[in-house]
């Protein structure tokens, strides 16, 4: 069987895909890749269906020994780039490893989460329809938990196919305020914290995971309480519990829960949104759905021509890489 | 019935909402939409979330808008009250609410004014409802208890509460499915597995089923939780109309 076997695991580095859906009825979790776009991205690359499970990795990256004839991968989402035996290879691009050789990926500070996707993906079962692992309830992806050393995590493929390396331009994931629908609580504030909420900053917090993300800013004072009879939650709700300091829901998040919800984050901004990190700064503005829609649109429409540009890596050798390729540990196009 | 309310969650998600409290007609109109919303197949539409007020209708935003999904609901045909008001699966499920798995019994027999015994009987012999299942997989929010048993959450959450454990505030009752911390009082334990993710349906129990408990000895408690463990335990046992699948 070809695997990856893992030597280090990095901070957390779980399997994920677009996560899993049709069962929040039943309360369980849709997870998922925190950065779709990288997901979606990075499959592109090594050839993939966009939703194919793949490495999602959190600040500092696992260190892979291939145990298969060959593996191309690609890593999307940071510019840290991928080092295989030492000799780095940058992001946004795919290289096709031997086996015996080392992948790692070092610590990064320029996104929370990036992506590691290989061609043809993972042999593990799926879990209710999903390789998302939802690590607080033990099941999805790679044993329901983060990879730990000595996992051997089975390739579907034994060998990566012939296709040229490819690579692609840097995702646009958009600047300026996190755009946000107010809604369905946004009656249980007073006006001057609606207000204060599009006005001021907020700061990313250290308590920041999957499943959402503390901001601490302008406090939100309620206007009828912070117990509300429990309702459902929508990806990147902003609940507000008594501390009147936001929360925002992200990929692991509950399905349902009795804190009002002031608004929530617009999918077009939900990938910048997980993206960010503890100490990061972000503004919020009030956006209306038909608007929130026609961006979302917008953006798909953008992503789609990024992806149909995807090109061919173009490598130069020099004379000492000719003289050397056989040398290289493991790297057949970089 | 008064009609419900649209509001907004995001660019994704929409809260039918026909009231703000826990009431058994709200929990039933929630149920009779997402039955109705269902039958209907309206394209784009992911999943509905029923809970005790609202039901939460999550789309896909590139397949169909919210104008579009509003509208598809407004278009169902008008909700008949009396129409399949039994739509879910009948259970009997056992609990043990001997002193061991009821550690809060005594403060629950204060709060209600009821005698320990009392409380355990009351709440054997109350039919309820799935409103919701959420905050762990498979995590059932069973409504209603009487009026005495509107009891406020404890001041001091358990960091770990049981697998199993029955537990009630707000006039809920609640089953917790896998270990976790939790704020209610803890009156009996339920030794029947409720998720498991290699089921075709990984809960055992979805809104709008109808539970009664089956009061039981620490042994026989003891026998189920061994079967259970053992993979020899099939709760679709405990169904008793029959239904399950």
């Amino acid at each position: 069987m070809s695997h990856l076997t893992v030597d280090r695991p990095g901070l957390s580095t779980t399997v994920q895909d677009l996560g899993r859906r049709g069962l929040q009825r039943y309360g369980v979790p849709v997870s998922g890749a925190l950065d779709p776009l990288a997901l979606r991205l990075a499959n592109a690359l090594v050839g993939n269906p966009a939703g194919t499970a793949a490495l999602e990795i959190l600040a500092l990256g696992p260190t892979l020994t291939v145990e298969a004839e060959s593996v191309r991968v690609a890593l999307v989402g940071s510019a840290v780039g991928l080092m295989i035996d030492g000799h780095p290879v940058p992001s946004g691009q795919s290289v096709t490893v031997l086996r015996g050789a080392r992948i790692s990926v070092g610590g990064f500070t320029d996104a929370a989460s990036a992506i590691l996707a290989i061609e043809g993906g993972f042999e593990l079962a799926s879990c209710m329809g999903s390789l998302s692992t939802y690590g607080r309830g033990g099941f999805g992806g790679f044993a329901g938990r983060a990879l730990k050393p000595g996992d051997a995590v089975a390739l579907a493929k034994a060998a990566a196919t012939t296709a040229p390396e490819r690579k692609a331009e840097p995702i646009d994931y958009g600047s300026g305020p996190i755009r946000v629908v107010l809604g369905p609580q946004d009656d249980w504030f007073e006006p001057a914290a609606i207000e204060r909420f599009f006005a001021e900053p907020y700061i990313v917090t250290a308590e920041a995971d999957r499943m959402g993300m503390r901001l601490e800013g302008a406090r939100l004072a309620h206007a009828r309480g912070f117990n509300i009879v429990s309702d459902g939650i929508a990806p990147g709700h902003i609940q507000v519990p008594g501390t009147g300091q936001p929360i925002v829901l992200l990929a692991d998040r509950q399905t349902v829960g009795g804190y009002p919800k002031i608004g929530a984050v617009i999918g077009a901004d939900l990938p910048r949104l997980g993206r960010m990190r503890p100490g990061d700064m972000l503004r919020f503005a009030r956006i209306e759905v038909a608007e929130a829609e026609a961006v979302r649109r917008a953006q798909e429409t953008t992503f789609a021509a990024l992806v149909q540009r995807i090109g061919p890596v173009i490598v130069v050798p020099t004379t000492e890489q000719l003289l050397a390729v056989n040398l290289i540990d493991g790297v057949v196009a970089a | 019935m008064t009609l419900p309310r649209f509001l907004a969650a995001g660019d994704a998600a929409l809260v039918v909402e026909y009231g703000e409290v826990i009431d058994p007609v709200l929990i039933a109109a929630v149920q009779r939409l997402d039955r109705r919303l269902a039958a209907a197949h309206v394209p784009g539409v992911i999943e509905t979330v029923p809970s005790f007020r609202s039901l939460m209708v999550h789309y896909d935003p590139l397949a169909t808008s919210q104008a579009q999904v509003i509208a598809a609901i407004q278009g169902l045909e008008a909700d008949d009250p009396t129409a399949a008001s039994e739509p879910g699966r009948a259970w009997r499920l056992p609990v043990c609410y001997e002193a061991g798995f009821a550690p809060d019994l005594a403060d629950v027999a204060a709060a209600t004014g009821l005698a320990p015994e009392a409380v355990t009987a009351a709440h054997a012999g109350n039919g309820f409802t799935v409103a919701v299942v959420g905050f762990l997989p498979g995590c059932p929010f069973l409504a209603a208890l009487p009026d005495n048993f509107n009891l406020p959450r404890r001041t001091a959450p358990r960091t770990r509460v049981p697998a199993g454990s029955v537990a009630v505030a707000q006039k809920l009752s609640v089953i917790y499915p896998t270990e976790s911390p939790g704020g209610w009082h803890l009156i009996g334990n339920c030794p029947v597995p409720l998720f498991d993710a290699r089921w075709d349906r990984p809960a055992l129990l979805a809104p709008a089923d109808r539970i009664r408990f089956q009061p039981i000895d620490a042994e026989e408690h003891g026998r189920i939780l061994a079967a259970a463990r053992a993979g020899d335990y099939d709760p679709r046992r405990d169904c008793v109309d029959g239904a399950a699948t």
